[in-house]
C-alpha cells in the first residue's frame, strides 16, 4: 500500500492513490480525467504529453508522480490563463497551425515555455526548444511562423 | 417529402470524378449510394431537406459530416460546400459526426462510408451542392407562401429569405417548419462559381478552436462511467498464436483487474494504462510463432524482384511499344520502396462496452460502417445493435481504413461486465500495423530528339485494392497500384504499363497516405530527371517539351521554375529537384533545394509547390496540406523503412522509426493556382511530390542515381558516383 499522493495541478490541490513510479501522464489522463495532455510514445521521444512544472516543459509519461510533489505543474487545459500561454494559442489559430491537432496540446506547451523563458527567439532558439516535439502531419513551418508571431505579433 | 425527389440519385452518380480511381469506380460500386432519404435519428421540429442539413427553429444550422476529420480540414471544406449552396449564415453552422450508415453517407467514390483516398471534396461535391441548393429552394418557397410572393422574386443569403421588391425578410429559423412541408422544386441549378460568397476563402477551421486548449476528444480520450484501460500484446510473429501464457505474477500487479487471453494476443486490463502495462510486463507468454518465424524482408526483396521479371496484366497500351524500345537510345531502370507503417501521433486504440445483445463503440475511424459490421460480427450481435461513437482522428493516414483494432477491442470487452478501452503502446502500434507494401517498379524507354519515343512501365507490389474493396479488382488490375503510371501527364505516343501482383507472404498491406501515386510518381519523376540528363537537357526543359498536350501540368510546372529560382547558380553540393504530378485529379508541380554534406547527411534548404487542384475550397487547407504532405513524404525518403526479421518487424518506436522534426524543415512556399476546374484531391499530392524532387536534387548536387528508398548517406559521401 501506498500514501494518497498529491499534487498541485494548474493551481488546485489533487489528491489520489497511485503509485510513486506511476508517470504523470497517466495520472492525468486516466485518475484526474484530464485528457487534454496526450500519450504519443511512452519513452520521451514525441513530446506529445509535454505538461510544465514550476513552468519548465517536461514529458510527463516518463515524469514519476513522485518526482512532482511539492511542484507547481501546468497542463494545456490551463496554459490559457499564462500570458505565454494565451499568446501561443491565439498565434496557433490565427496562423491556422493545426492539423489533426493529437501533437498540438504538447506543441503548444513547449511554445508557450520558450516564450516564458526567451521572449524573443530566433529560429535556432525554436529548433532547440520544438525539435522534441513530433508532428506527424507536418505543422511545423506554421509552428516556427506561430511562435515568432506570438513573440512579437507580427509574421515574419 | 423530402429532396430525394430534387437531388436525384442521377444528379449524384454522374460526378465527372476526375482519376482513374474513382472512374473506374462508377459503375459497379454505386448502386445503392446516397439515396438521400431521411436518416433515422428524430428530426421532429426541424428542417431535415435531406441526411446533411437540420435548421431548427432558432436557425440553429447544423451539417451532417459524412467524411471524417483526421487532420485534413475537410469538416470545415464539406461544411462550406453545403453553406455555399445553402446560403446559410455561416457563423451558425455546426457540425456533427454522421452515424454509420452507407445508404446515406457511403463516399460516392466507393459504395462505403470510407474517409480515404483523397475523394472526399472530389466525390461529395456534386451531390453536397445539390443538397444545398435544394435546401435553400424549399426555404425560399416557405417564405415565399407566407408572403404570398413568386418564389422566383426571393433571394437567399446569410440565412435569411429575401424579397427584395418588397424589403421583407425571414430567417431560416422563421421558415424551418414551413420548409419542412415544402416539396422540392426539380432540377434546382446550383451558384455560378462567380457567384460564390464562402467557396474560395480561406475561412478559419471549425475543429481548431477547441485543439488548442485540450477540450478535443479524440478516441482515444473516451472516459466512460467504470471504464477500465486495457494494454496489448499481440503476437510478435505475424499470424502467430497464443501458446501459453502465466499470469500469476501479472494478477499481483496492484490495479489489474483482469488477463485476457485471445487467438493472437493477450490483453491485461487495469485501472490506468499503467496498472495495464506493469501487469503484461510481468506476463509469462510463450507464442506459437508458426511458419511465418522465418520470414525476412530479405526473403520478400527476393521474391518481388523474382516476381517482377515475369510479364504483368496490361493495363494500357498505346502507340506500337516493341517497336519503339528497338530504337533510339535505351534506357532501363528499376525503383525499389520498403514497408512504411504509418504511425498516426494517436496511438492505436478502442473502446468497447459488450452487453448480452448489444454493442457500442467509441473510437476515431477511417471507415465506420465496417467497423460497425466487423464489431457485430466479434461480438455476436446483429449489425443494428451495434452503436459507433465517432471521434476526432489523431491523424488517420490510411490505418485507420482498417477494423483490426476495433475487433480485437470487442474481443477484449466480450470478456468482462464494464467497458473497457483498449490502447496498443506505440511499439504495437508500429509492430502490428497493416504496412505500405514494398513496391518495384520498372522502366524501359528510348529516347529520339531527345525526346521519349517508348515507354514500358511495370509495377509489381501487392494488391491492396484486392483485399480492401473486392469489385474494384477486376482483371487482375490493381487500379490504385497503378495510378499515376497509367495516366503520366507526358506525351509518350508509345506508351504501356504492366501490373504484376505480388503478395508478400504474411505481411499485412494497407493503404499510406498518398496511396498508389507514390510509387508511381516516384519511379516515373526519378525516370524522367535519368532520361533528361541522358538527352543532355535540363530537367525542367526536358519535361516541358512532353507537356504539350498537358496544360494544367505544363502551367505549374512553369510557375514553378520561376518562383523556385529554377537554373539560378548554387554552391557545390546543393542541388535543385524537380517532380511534376497529376494525382488524385490535382496537378502539382514540386521543386527541392537540398545540400549534401561530404559524409552524405542531407539538409533541406528550400521547398517550393505550386498546385492546381481545381477549384480550392478552402485555399489555406490546399496549402497546409501540401505542406504537411512534403513532411510526410520526405520523412519516409529521409528515414521510412519496416524491416522484418524472424517474422517481427525490427523497428518499435521514435527512436528506430524516425520522423523529421521541426529543425530539419526547410521554409516551404506553396502556391494555389486559380481555377476552374472541378475540384481535385489535395491531402495526399505533397505526400508523393518530396521523394522524387529530393531524390532529385541529390542527383543533380552530387551525380548519384538513387533507386531506392529511404535514401542511403553512405551512397552520397564525397567522391561517391553511383
Amino acid at each position: 500500500m501506498h500514501m494518497a499522493t498529491v499534487l498541485t495541478i494548474n493551481g488546485e490541490t489533487k489528491s489520489f492513490d497511485a503509485p510513486p513510479e506511476m508517470p504523470l501522464l497517466w495520472v492525468l489522463r486516466d485518475i484526474l480525467g484530464m485528457t487534454g495532455t496526450k500519450f504519443g510514445c511512452g519513452i520521451a521521444q514525441c513530446g506529445a504529453c509535454t505538461v510544465h512544472v514550476d513552468g519548465k516543459a517536461v514529458r510527463s509519461c516518463v515524469l514519476p508522480v513522485s518526482a512532482v510533489e511539492n511542484r507547481a505543474i501546468t497542463t494545456i487545459e490551463h496554459v490559457g490563463s499564462t500570458p505565454a500561454g494565451a499568446k501561443v494559442q491565439k498565434a496557433w489559430l490565427d496562423l491556422e497551425v493545426i492539423q489533426c491537432g493529437y501533437c498540438q496540446s504538447g506543441q503548444i506547451m513547449s511554445a508557450a515555455a520558450l516564450l516564458a523563458a526567451t521572449p524573443n527567439p530566433d529560429d535556432s532558439d525554436i529548433d532547440a526548444a520544438m525539435a522534441g516535439n513530433i508532428c506527424r502531419c507536418g505543422t511545423y513551418v506554421r509552428i516556427r511562423e506561430a511562435v515568432k508571431q506570438a513573440a512579437n505579433g507580427r509574421q515574419s | 417529402m423530402n429532396a430525394h425527389n430534387s437531388v436525384s440519385r442521377r444528379s449524384l452518380l454522374t460526378g465527372g470524378l476526375a482519376t482513374g480511381l474513382l472512374l473506374a469506380f462508377h459503375l459497379p460500386l454505386r448502386a445503392a449510394v446516397n439515396e438521400p432519404s431521411q436518416p433515422a435519428d428524430a428530426t421532429d421540429g426541424k428542417f431535415a431537406p435531406n441526411a446533411f442539413i437540420r435548421i431548427d427553429e432558432t436557425g440553429r444550422t447544423v451539417l451532417m459530416m459524412p467524411q471524417v476529420e483526421m487532420g485534413q480540414g475537410t469538416y470545415t471544406s464539406i461544411s462550406m460546400i453545403l453553406a455555399e449552396e445553402l446560403d446559410a449564415d455561416w457563423a451558425k453552422v455546426e457540425v456533427l459526426h454522421a452515424p454509420p450508415d452507407d445508404k446515406l453517407y457511403a463516399n460516392p467514390a466507393f459504395g462505403l462510408q470510407a474517409t480515404g483516398g483523397s475523394t472526399s471534396i472530389r466525390a461529395w461535391w456534386k451531390p453536397l451542392r445539390a443538397a444545398g441548393a435544394s435546401a435553400r429552394a424549399m426555404l425560399v418557397q416557405a417564405a415565399a407562401a407566407q408572403w404570398g410572393v413568386d418564389p422566383a422574386g426571393c433571394t437567399a443569403s446569410k440565412g435569411e429569405v429575401i424579397h427584395a421588391a418588397s424589403g421583407r425578410k425571414l430567417g431560416y429559423g422563421a421558415v424551418a417548419l414551413a420548409a419542412q412541408g415544402q416539396t422540392p422544386p426539380k432540377d434546382v441549378p446550383v451558384k455560378d462559381p462567380k457567384d460564390f460568397v464562402l467557396i474560395g476563402q480561406s475561412l478559419k477551421r471549425l475543429d481548431t478552436p477547441d485543439k488548442v486548449n485540450g477540450k478535443a476528444v479524440y478516441g482515444i480520450d473516451a472516459i466512460l462511467p467504470d471504464m477500465k484501460i486495457a494494454v496489448i500484446a499481440n503476437c510478435p510473429v505475424f499470424g502467430g498464436k497464443v501458446g501459453k501464457v502465466d499470469d500469476s505474477a501479472a494478477v499481483k500487479v496492484a490495479g489489474v483487474r483482469k488477463v485476457v487471453v485471445l487467438d493472437d494476443a493477450v490483453a491485461v486490463i487495469g485501472d490506468h494504462m499503467w496498472a495495464a502495462k506493469k501487469g503484461l510486463e510481468a506476463l509469462k507468454i510463450e507464442w506459437n510463432e508458426g511458419a511465418n518465424a522465418a520470414i525476412s524482408t530479405r526473403d520478400i526483396w527476393q521474391n518481388l524482384r523474382d516476381a517482377s521479371a515475369k510479364d504483368g496484366v496490361v493495363a494500357k497500351s498505346t502507340g506500337d511499344i516493341a517497336k519503339a524500345l528497338a530504337s533510339g537510345d535505351k534506357f532501363e531502370a528499376a525503383y525499389e520502396l520498403p514497408f512504411l507503417a504509418h504511425a498516426s501521433m494517436e496511438p492505436i486504440n478502442a473502446t468497447v462496452r459488450v452487453t448480452k445483445d448489444s454493442c457500442e463503440i467509441w473510437t476515431g475511424t477511417q471507415i465506420m460502417t465496417r467497423v460497425q459490421s466487423e464489431a457485430a460480427k466479434a461480438a455476436g450481435v446483429p449489425v443494428d445493435k451495434v452503436i459507433v461513437n465517432q471521434h476526432l482522428l489523431g491523424g488517420g493516414f490510411g490505418r485507420k481504413l482498417e477494423p483490426d483494432m476495433v475487433v480485437a477491442a470487442v474481443k477484449v470487452a466480450r470478456q468482462v461486465d464494464y467497458p473497457v478501452k483498449v490502447i496498443w503502446t506505440r511499439e504495437e502500434d508500429i509492430q502490428h500495423d497493416v504496412y505500405r507494401p514494398v513496391y518495384r517498379d520498372q522502366i524501359a524507354a528510348s529516347l529520339v530528339d531527345g525526346k521519349v519515343s517508348g515507354w514500358k512501365y511495370k509495377v509489381a507490389g501487392s494488391a491492396v485494392l484486392a483485399r480492401w474493396l473486392p469489385p474494384a479488382f477486376q482483371k487482375g488490375i490493381d487500379i490504385d497500384a497503378i495510378d499515376a503510371a497509367v495516366d503520366a501527364p507526358y506525351d509518350f505516343d508509345n506508351f504501356h504499363v504492366e501490373y504484376v501482383r505480388a503478395e508478400p507472404p504474411a505481411v499485412p498491406t494497407g493503404f499510406w497516405r498518398g496511396v498508389g501515386p507514390n510509387n508511381n510518381v516516384f519511379a516515373v519523376e526519378c525516370a524522367m530527371d535519368e532520361l533528361a540528363r541522358k538527352a543532355g537537357k535540363d530537367p525542367v526543359e526536358f519535361r516541358r517539351s512532353m507537356l504539350t498536350k498537358n496544360p494544367r501540368a505544363l502551367a505549374v510546372l512553369n510557375l514553378v521554375a520561376e518562383k523556385s529560382g529554377w537554373g539560378q547558380p548554387l554552391p557545390p553540393r546543393v542541388g535543385r529537384g524537380v517532380c511534376v504530378q497529376p494525382s488524385f485529379a490535382s496537378f502539382l508541380a514540386t521543386v527541392v533545394e537540398a545540400e549534401i554534406d561530404d559524409i552524405g547527411e542531407i539538409t533541406l534548404r528550400r521547398i517550393t509547390s505550386v498546385v492546381d487542384t481545381g477549384i480550392a475550397v478552402n485555399p489555406d487547407t490546399v496549402k497546409a496540406q501540401i505542406e504537411g504532405g512534403l513532411i510526410f513524404g520526405l520523412t519516409a525518403a529521409l528515414y521510412g523503412e519496416i524491416t522484418i526479421e524472424k517474422g517481427r518487424v525490427q523497428q518499435s518506436n521514435f527512436h528506430d522509426y524516425r520522423m523529421m522534426r521541426i529543425n530539419e524543415t526547410p521554409k516551404i512556399e506553396v502556391i494555389v493556382v486559380k481555377s476552374g476546374e472541378a475540384p481535385g484531391g489535395i491531402g495526399e499530392a505533397g505526400v508523393n511530390a518530396g521523394p522524387p524532387a529530393l531524390r532529385n536534387a541529390i542527383l543533380a548536387a552530387t551525380g548519384v542515381t538513387l533507386r531506392r528508398l529511404p535514401i542511403d548517406r553512405k551512397l552520397l559521401a564525397a567522391g561517391k558516383k553511383a
